[in-house]
């Protein structure tokens, strides 16, 4: 840990025990913090000194499993992305993500999020299944083409976003930022042909018709994958698919093989300049 | 899809609406700093005569019944989105769907009769 | 989809939540709340004018009825509801069809993201509302 100098940062924890506790309750420790020193750095020193019974989920700790998921002072942030310097205050207050049950002490119930995006068919659909069970080559897809989905891709599925969501937090029907985002990632990628079964599955209140952009889960996400502007997009796709005025494209097709001809103008190579020994 | 549809009519209701209702706001309420051409005796809009040469018209008459059509089912449609994300069970869920849309087509249905019906009509029977 | 762990959504708390994370969250409940009030007043004005087809004294005496201060402020507040509903309309209309909410990137920071890019639009909308607010006010309090 970098730096020296300590400060006494109150961790505020809220604490679940199912089976013992009815309902959830806060409790308070105070430990000794240096600078550099992230969220999860002060929950392993709880528990090494206080609370050896507390439960979180992490992994990685460096931003990239999205594991650690949680409400920091107020706002779902990722605690190992999250330093203690950065909230400007003496006292952290972590609880579990909201929206999601809580399963103990930290630990979210994320169940329903990965339900929601299984139903979504977060994977390429395409005709030709022989080629997908028993691939023979690449397909292809322009710089330009990857961009498009490119930014989507980045969710490391912490469910942040779904604990920002106003609609989230009253409807358990809607699907949520994180399920709708990646179904529009698979939409967007020009490899996949499967814009009718998921135009299926995002009927109702399962699809992007209850997003009001309060842009909370673009605000929270810690990857910058911006799931508001996902289904704002894919609102786009699907009013234009009824209107007719959606561009349809076949599916990307596979990379040309090598065609074993010799090029007769590609240059000798130089000589070797290192000898065997 | 169904959803998809309605939403795009509530989206087109709702320029609809902004045209209209934006007139309708101008002639009733902006009428001092703007006048327009609501009002061929001056004074009130909602004055009687005001009142009667407009229902003579026949493009308020045509608009008002648009606007009373597009305004109810932008706002039904508004409150039922409101209403579903609250997580009522499948028996409720129904009953809003049925009636705020009994609701809607007996309001303009009511409202389109006002429109049409030439004012003062009603005079000799109640009022 | 609920399952057997401690419940913990935020219900209609969570509407409300916000403030420190981005004012479009103010304007989305704002939003809701100035739709709930046209629509409310919207049912009744249908009876109130209504009264039209009884004749003039039934129509003078409908318009008598609203005509007192509590009315009078009351339509006013529907007047300025119409204004930020209408204008922030808009610009929902605009973002959920896509148009405003700029094209997928790279985010290498600091990047903007969609909310970042069509703060522009939330402003000018709280600024022409503002404006036609005032305007409506002038109109209803000093010159009618």
């Amino acid at each position: 840990m970098a730096g020296t100098s300590l400060k006494q940062v109150t961790f505020h924890l809220r604490h679940y025990e199912p089976g013992k506790d009815r309902e959830p309750h806060w409790e308070q420790y105070q430990i000794d913090a240096s600078p550099g020193m992230t969220v999860l750095d002060g929950l392993w020193k709880v528990k090494e000194l206080f609370a050896p019974t507390l439960a979180w989920r992490s992994s990685c700790r460096m931003g990239i499993c999205g594991s650690c998921g949680m409400l920091i002072n107020g706002r779902p942030r990722l605690a190992c992305n999250t330093q203690i310097t950065e909230l400007q205050s003496d006292v952290v207050a972590v609880g579990p993500l909201p929206n999601f049950g809580i399963i103990k002490d930290l630990v979210p119930d994320l169940h329903p999020m990965f339900e929601a995006h299984r139903e979504l068919k977060p994977y390429l659909i395409r005709e030709d299944i022989q080629e997908q069970e028993n691939p023979t080559g690449e397909y292809w897809q322009t710089p330009h083409e990857l961009e498009r989905y490119l930014q989507f891709s980045y969710c490391i599925k912490c469910g942040c976003c779904m604990a920002a969501c106003p609609t989230v937090a009253t409807d358990p029907e809607y699907s949520g930022p994180m399920p709708l985002g990646q179904a529009h990632r698979y939409n967007n990628d020009t490899r996949d042909g499967g814009f009718a079964k998921r135009r299926e599955a995002l009927s109702g209140g399962r699809g992007p018709w209850r997003c009001h952009f309060a842009g909370e889960c673009s605000q929270v996400c810690p990857k910058g994958v911006d799931p508001a502007k996902a289904i704002q997009l894919m609102k786009q796709d699907l009013v234009f698919d009824l209107l007719t005025l959606r561009r349809r494209r076949p599916a990307a097709r596979l990379v040309d093989k090598p065609c074993g001809k010799k090029r007769e103008d590609i240059p000798a190579a130089p000589p070797r300049t290192i000898t065997k020994a | 899809m169904r959803d998809r549809t309605l939403w795009t009519w509530h989206i087109f209701a709702g320029v609809v609406i902004l045209v209209f209702l934006g007139l309708h706001m101008t002639i009733m309420h902006l009428n001092g700093t703007f006048p327009t051409f609501n009002n061929p005796f001056g004074g009130e809009a909602e004055s009687w005569r005001n009142v009667t040469a407009r229902a003579r018209s026949l493009f308020f008459t045509v608009t008002y019944v648009v606007m009373l059509g597009a305004a109810l089912y932008h706002g039904l449609f508004g409150l039922r989105g409101i209403l579903l994300e609250l997580n009522p069970g499948a028996g409720l869920r129904k009953g809003i769907n049925v009636g705020l849309s009994m609701i809607g087509l007996a309001l303009f249905a009511f409202g389109a009769w006002v429109a049409v019906t030439a004012p003062g009509v009603m005079s000799r029977v109640g009022g | 989809m609920e399952s057997h762990a401690h419940p913990n959504r935020l219900g209609i708390r969570g509407w409300v939540g916000g403030g420190r994370w981005g004012f479009e969250r103010y304007l989305y409940t704002l939003h809701r709340i100035t739709g709930l009030g046209l629509l409310t007043y919207f049912l009744l004005h249908i009876f109130v004018t209504s009264a039209r087809v009884f004749g003039p004294a039934s129509w003078e005496r409908a318009m008598d009825s609203v005509s007192g201060p509590v009315f009078k402020a009351g339509e006013y507040l529907v007047f300025a509801a119409f204004a930020f509903h209408a204008v922030n309309g808009i610009r929902l209309g605009l973002i959920e069809l896509g148009f405003a909410v700029g094209r997928p990137i790279e985010p290498i920071y600091p990047y903007a993201t969609s909310v970042g890019r069509q703060r522009p639009l939330a402003l000018a909308v709280m600024l022409i509302a503002g404006v036609l607010a005032v305007w409506g006010g002038y109109n209803f309090f000093f010159l009618d």
